[in-house]
């Protein structure tokens, strides 16, 4: 506030009087409440009690629990099916993140740039979005069928021979991360699109006056003035990425060999399959760190760029 | 994306009130509280039936025949609200099953395999059952069959009862197998002995399909690992801190049957689920192994088929199987009536346990597997007498159907038949594995 204005009676201005601000605050209060009430009760709460765990040998089985100081930390750092199940989370990662931010990028411009059918296209790009991850993984093991699939069909037609898609230790995490980016890239799509919309016309049109080709004016004002946008759809798809869990579990339960088994199943399957919550939390918890550093590493990378 | 509201004007105010804050927020919390005492101690519905949770995994054709059973159970039991409930198989329901267990307020009565018993924790998350509770309902060792009831005890306590035993059997399509001229004069599989045996009968049944012989599920081999490791009396001994006995060169010789079979292209590369009896019924192969609950699967084909036992590969006819059972998850609060209850629900389900055998199972209740009308049934008759057979899984907390060392070795043992692993480095793969597993402190 840097104008003062004379006292006024509150009830004929509808102003509040400044000096009740406190009360005011205390009322938001109120209105937060029943959140963070449950955001403390699920998501704190559970927190806290799950890094206590990680030093105790508790079980799903119930039993006496004793502490054990680092034990399970100890054994989760060093047990190499830990970091195989690691690897695989960071390479779907390494996978998904720059094809989904990539992809939506050039769906967004094609939509930005078609004049005809744009409702088709933006319909068409984000409409697999809405599918819940059990009918999409339904329909993409179906198409990946070796033997009864699209497209080992559409493949063998055409005198090619079939993949194994989701069946080959070397293409089943491929094979996973287009059926995610087929799934999930709307979301991303939708957010360029709306950056793209809300870049102002006269700026192309004072490019196309100095005579800057089409190209030129995607690359010296399109993709300039989404740095922003960039930025945020990376960050939020690398932590999507990092999350992997329930369309893998579905479609290769983690196989083969574990070829797609990924930190998270690692995880289920040690707290609530091995019943071994203890050790389960700790990997939990090192997991945490992981995706707690890679957001900060994203954060410092993007805000360093826009200074 | 972001829409900015415009400040409400005062004409957007409502004139007429309606009900206040004080009214809903105090209809909220009469509500909740109806809603809190309604998920009470009380088993009793308003209409005076006895609810009775149940909680099941059989979601193939083995499902739809419990589903009969349910039906006609409640039709005998108007007093009691059967609440029954199926969830996917394996870890899914297990998982389930244990937290519920775990919070104390389990399902009345559940279904299991009886080699998870162990990792179910008996006295922790399961309550011991009383034999004089159950005997009152003509269930004791003197119906059930001998060999699963035996698995149901644990430090001297009973805590399941078996419904019935499973198999892995072998499975033959009639048409190819006539064609290849494996079939005696009875139409059934000539019997073969050994493992060279079987292959030239495998090689000449590949003539006929012009592609595979043998139907095999790739994504869980451990069955058949198992069988044909047991077969050559393979011990494995599972210790603790990583210790462990097996037979190396026998742990190998099963192997490298296995990498054989797919190497030579008698057996698929890759087959899960779905596929693998769709293998024998479309006569892309001629036989199959698979489990006896893959009978309603192929009935439902059309395919003329039969089942016999699992053949002699190392000397005589072994084959991996378990029993499924039921077993009371621990409740907190258990309710004897809920209890007498389930007891006599399980009575029920065993007696009526040939409408069970339709879907392939041997049952467990004798009355039911020495009578003639189960005798009646076809294919189910013509691998009655392989309960004798039976191997079930090696004894650890973590063994067992959908348990931890299926879950782990099932990859490995898979590379056998993608071919991407030699038998010689699925077994260090193996052995490094269980070796993981037993330095594990037992969570039970």
């Amino acid at each position: 506030m840097t104008r003062t204005r004379p006292p006024m009676p509150a009830s004929r201005t509808g102003i509040t009087d400044v000096r009740n601000r406190p009360k005011t605050s205390w009322a938001g209060l109120w209105f937060i409440a029943p959140f963070l009430g449950f955001y403390l009760l699920f998501v704190v709460w559970p927190s806290v009690v799950g890094l206590g765990y990680s030093f105790t040998d508790r079980s799903l089985a119930g039993g006496p629990v004793s502490f054990v100081g680092l034990d399970n930390w100890v054994e989760s750092l060093s047990d190499p099916y830990m970091w195989s199940a690691l690897w695989n989370t960071l390479l779907f990662t390494l996978l998904s993140v720059p094809t989904m931010v990539i992809l939506a990028l050039a769906l967004a411009l094609l939509t930005d740039h078609a004049r005809r059918l744009g409702w088709f296209l933006r319909f068409s790009f984000f409409a697999p979005f809405v599918l819940s991850v059990a009918v999409m993984t339904l329909i993409w093991a179906w198409m990946y069928n070796p033997t009864l699939g699209l497209f080992n069909s559409v493949l063998e037609s055409l005198g090619l021979s079939g993949i194994e898609w989701l069946h080959n230790e070397s293409t089943a995490m491929i094979s996973v991360v287009i059926a995610t980016a087929w799934w999930q890239v709307g979301f991303n799509y939708l957010l360029y699109l709306a950056a793209m919309q809300s870049i102002p016309d006269d700026v192309y049109e004072a490019a196309s006056l100095d005579g800057a080709s089409a190209w030129q004016k995607i690359r010296r004002i399109t993709l300039p003035l989404l740095s922003r946008t960039t930025g945020l759809i990376t960050i939020l798809q690398l932590i999507g990425s990092l999350r992997v869990f329930e369309q893998i579990y579905l479609m290769t339960e983690g196989g083969p060999n574990f070829a797609t088994r990924t930190i998270i199943q690692y995880i289920y399957d040690s707290g609530f399959v091995g019943l071994r919550i203890g050790t389960a939390s700790a990997m939990a918890y090192v997991f945490m760190a992981l995706i707690i550093v890679a957001s900060i590493a994203q954060f410092r990378f993007f805000s360093r760029k826009e200074q | 994306m972001r829409t900015r509201r415009s400040p409400s004007r005062p004409s957007a105010l409502p004139t007429t009130r309606g009900p206040g804050r004080r009214a809903v927020l105090g209809g909220a919390m009469a509500a909740a509280g109806m809603a809190a005492t309604g998920c009470g101690a009380n088993a009793r519905s308003t209409s005076g039936q006895l609810r009775l949770s149940e909680w099941n995994l059989f979601t193939g054709g083995d499902g739809l025949r419990l589903l009969e059973m349910h039906r006609q159970y409640q039709e005998a039991h108007p007093e009691i609200d059967l609440r029954a409930s199926t969830f996917d198989w394996g870890s899914p329901f297990y998982t389930k099953v244990a937290m519920g267990a775990a919070g104390g307020r389990g399902a009345d009565v559940a279904t299991a395999h009886v080699s998870r018993l162990e990792s179910l924790a008996p006295g922790q998350l399961l309550d011991p059952i009383d034999p004089a509770a159950l005997a009152e309902f003509g269930i004791d060792d003197t119906v059930v069959l001998p060999e699963a009831w035996d698995e149901c005890f644990f430090d001297g306590q009973l805590y399941a009862v078996p419904l019935d035993t499973h198999l892995l059997v072998q499975y033959y399509n009639l048409d190819v197998c006539r064609q290849a001229g494996v079939l005696g004069p009875d139409d059934r599989l000539i019997a073969t002995s050994g493992s060279d045996e079987f292959l030239d009968m495998l090689e000449a049944i590949r003539d006929v399909t012009g592609s595979l012989a043998l139907s095999i599920d790739t994504a869980l081999p451990w069955p058949v690992f198992w069988t044909f490791y047991r077969q050559q009396d393979g011990e494995l001994v599972l210790g603790e801190d990583g210790q462990f006995e097996m037979d190396d060169d026998k742990a190998l010789t099963a192997m490298e049957l296995m990498y054989r079979l797919s190497g030579e292209g008698l057996a698929p590369r890759h087959s899960a689920e779905m596929d693998t009896a769709a293998n024998v019924s479309n006569g892309a192969a001629g036989l199959m192994f698979h489990g006896n609950w893959e009978i309603p699967t192929l009935e439902e084909t059309g395919v003329d088929f039969s089942v016999t036992r699992f053949p002699d590969l190392f000397g005589n006819h072994r084959t991996r199987g378990d029993s499924h059972c039921y077993v009371l998850p621990h409740q907190r609060d258990r309710d004897p009536e809920v209890t007498r209850a389930s007891l006599e629900y399980i009575a029920s389900m065993l007696k009526s346990s040939l409408t069970w055998a339709g879907g392939g199972h041997i049952p467990a209740y004798q009355p039911v597997a020495e009578s003639e009308e189960f005798d009646a049934l076809h294919p189910q008759s013509e691998y009655r007498g392989a309960v004798e057979d039976i191997v079930f899984e090696p004894e650890g907390w973590f063994s067992g159907s959908a348990g931890r060392l299926q879950d782990e070795l099932n990859g490995p043992l898979s590379t056998l038949h993608t071919g991407t692993q030699t038998p010689e480095e699925v077994l260090t793969d193996v052995k490094e594995r269980l070796r993981a597993l037993l330095q594990i402190p037992a969570p039970v």
